[in-house]
């Protein structure tokens, strides 16, 4: 099986920092794939890279057998790559179901079609009893789905999440990760996810790569990954291994 | 397109908006020639205000030069009115064109290079600046010393030519304004009008919806471009006469966004109800000076300062959210 998203020795520096160096990692259609990592290990730049946010200094990166490195963040979109922020980026003076709307409007271009089309997103990411509030009005949690429920309405083929749990209560994160395995059960959504809870992490990933000073350390299963002598020494502490 | 244009609008919105227009409609018939010419200035406000306000209200980009549009777009038609003869509703096909071209240049010299916020403004002033030193050395257009337009007494109007009495001229420029009003109203629910808003809340994010920013930040420019060029087509008909000095000049374009801001920038009867209140209350307030016998030069400067002051200090949104608010018509973005 071909991969849907293949990255090729991807270097990027900034300056003296050298924040990718050298990553390659395939993501399997269908599959949910986790980037895990201390601060500062070059997960949000890898991620960034990806979403073309920047070109990469080196390596390429195909999406579904095409090149996409260099690439405009618009275009990325519009191939099939829906994308979150860390730090979330709603329009806050919109009302929550233009948001989504917007996002929607990338495959259905009459504004009817695109309203029907994010009601759907709205309701799976339980956001539709609040979607005439301004998206400014949410609390954090809420602005996490969004994000989502945006990324969403544009029809990905793969969906990239940056943090989507940081920030969130354990009861939340349990909620974000039974929405999102049921769109990856239902619709066969490919999910590329950096997270730092590892909750969510081991509740969802089937592969889990693991940068430390923007190189990759292990790559695995999540059980594998944390038994990794490498990975705990770097990253999780000897306690996490419990 | 007549579902679309209703599309949103509260009962209440739609009753309260045909009554205007209806008691707007039989105004010339009640009001002398002052009212009339009153009524004038504010519809162009409103006009050219609404046309500002799609560049800045929708899509975010703040022009502080929209005089050379208005420029661009009265010196086109009237050139091409006393030098060849061309009636101005031909010109003003010519005066958007050329108007919009150079709107494509500034955006595109602006949005390629990623020319952005405040850098932006100061460049649109710099292309104002331009054109006004420009044209006062333009000789076929009179250059510094003015370019006029044949005035005679008309015994009957000519819409075809423009020509006539303020009546004609109040019904010309109601028209235009509804016509703005119409068009920024279905923009504003179709997939370019959420386009816009988006890259006016975040651009960033914008992009990462697969939003082609750059093609959309250039279909505001070029449009608001050719919308205020009408204006400027208008403007050369009715007044007759242009100065360089005085079409290009800068307090002209921060004359032309004040309507918007005080309205509310980004909603429909923004520019409407800050253009009413802006010129309404200028007027009531010479008339009175004049009725106490006071000549005070600058007074109209000051008046716009003071309520620009009041405004951003009690109403930061504008007026018009909060007068919705009050009137409980439809939400604060319309």
């Amino acid at each position: 099986m071909t991969a849907v998203l293949a990255v090729e020795g991807i270097s990027k520096r900034f300056r003296g920092l050298l924040a990718v160096d050298g990553v390659s990692f395939q993501v399997a259609p269908g599959s949910i794939f986790a980037v895990i990592g201390p601060n500062g290990a070059g997960k949000t730049t890898l991620f960034n890279i990806i979403a073309g946010t920047f070109a990469p200094d080196r390596g390429s990166i195909a999406f579904g057998g095409e090149r996409i490195d260099g690439f405009a963040p618009d275009e990325i979109c519009r191939r099939g790559i829906g994308r979150t922020f860390q730090l979330v980026r709603p329009f806050p003076a919109l009302s929550v179901e233009d948001n989504v709307l917007i996002g929607a409007m990338l495959r259905q271009r009459d504004p009817a079609s695109a309203r029907r089309r994010a009601h759907e997103v709205l309701a799976r990411l339980e956001l539709f009893g609040k979607r005439h509030q301004p998206a400014s009005a949410l609390t954090l949690p809420d602005r996490k789905r969004l994000e989502v429920a945006r990324a969403l309405a544009t029809d990905p083929k793969l969906l990239l999440l940056d943090e989507v749990m940081a920030g969130l209560r354990p009861a939340e994160t349990d909620r974000m990760v039974s929405i999102l395995s049921e769109l990856n059960r239902e619709f066969g959504l490919t999910i590329l996810l950096i997270e730092h809870v590892m909750r969510a992490v081991m509740a969802l990933a089937e592969r889990v790569l693991v940068l430390h000073h923007g190189a990759a350390i292990a790559e695995g299963s999540p059980d594998a990954v944390v038994r990794d002598a490498a990975v705990v020494q770097s990253y999780l502490g000897a306690e996490a291994v419990d | 397109m007549m579902a679309r244009l209703l599309d949103g609008v509260a009962g209440r919105g739609l009753a309260l908006l045909a009554g205007l227009l209806a008691v707007l409609l039989v105004v010339p018939w009640v009001a002398n020639d002052y009212v009339l010419t009153v009524l004038i200035i504010v519809f162009y406000s409103a006009y050219t205000g609404q046309a500002w306000n799609v560049m800045m209200g929708f899509a975010g980009q703040l022009s502080l030069g929209h005089a050379i549009y208005v420029g661009l777009g009265a010196y086109a038609a009237a050139a091409l009115y006393v030098h060849f003869g061309v009636a101005p509703w031909l010109g003003l096909a010519a005066a958007i064109a050329i108007a919009a071209a150079c709107g494509a240049v500034i955006g595109f010299l602006a949005f390629r290079f990623g020319v952005g916020g405040v850098y932006f403004a100061i460049l649109t002033i710099a292309f104002a600046e331009f054109a006004r030193i420009g044209f006062d050395h333009f000789r076929w257009v009179g250059a510094s010393s003015g370019f006029f337009l044949p005035v005679a007494n008309y015994t009957r109007n000519d819409l075809w030519n423009l020509r006539g009495d303020p009546t004609m001229f109040y019904y010309v420029m109601l028209a235009l304004t509804v016509v703005a009003f119409a068009l920024c109203h279905v923009l504003l629910k179709s997939r370019v009008g959420y386009y816009w808003q988006a890259i006016r809340e975040d651009e960033v994010a914008a992009r990462s919806l697969g939003i082609d920013t750059f093609r959309y930040k250039m279909y505001a420019i070029v449009l608001s471009a050719g919308m205020t060029a009408v204006a400027g087509v208008f403007f050369a008909f009715y007044y007759n006469n242009l100065f360089p000095e005085q079409v290009f000049h800068i307090s002209r374009s921060i004359e032309l966004i004040l309507g918007p801001i005080i309205g509310g920038i980004g909603t429909l009867f923004g520019p409407l109800v800050g253009a009413l209140l802006l010129t309404g209350l200028s007027e009531a307030m010479q008339e009175l000076l004049t009725a106490l016998g006071l000549d005070v030069p600058g007074a109209k400067q000051v008046f716009y300062g003071l309520c620009l002051l009041v405004v951003v200090m009690a109403l930061p949104g504008g007026v018009w959210p909060w007068l919705a608010g009050k009137l409980g018509v439809t939400g604060p973005r319309s």
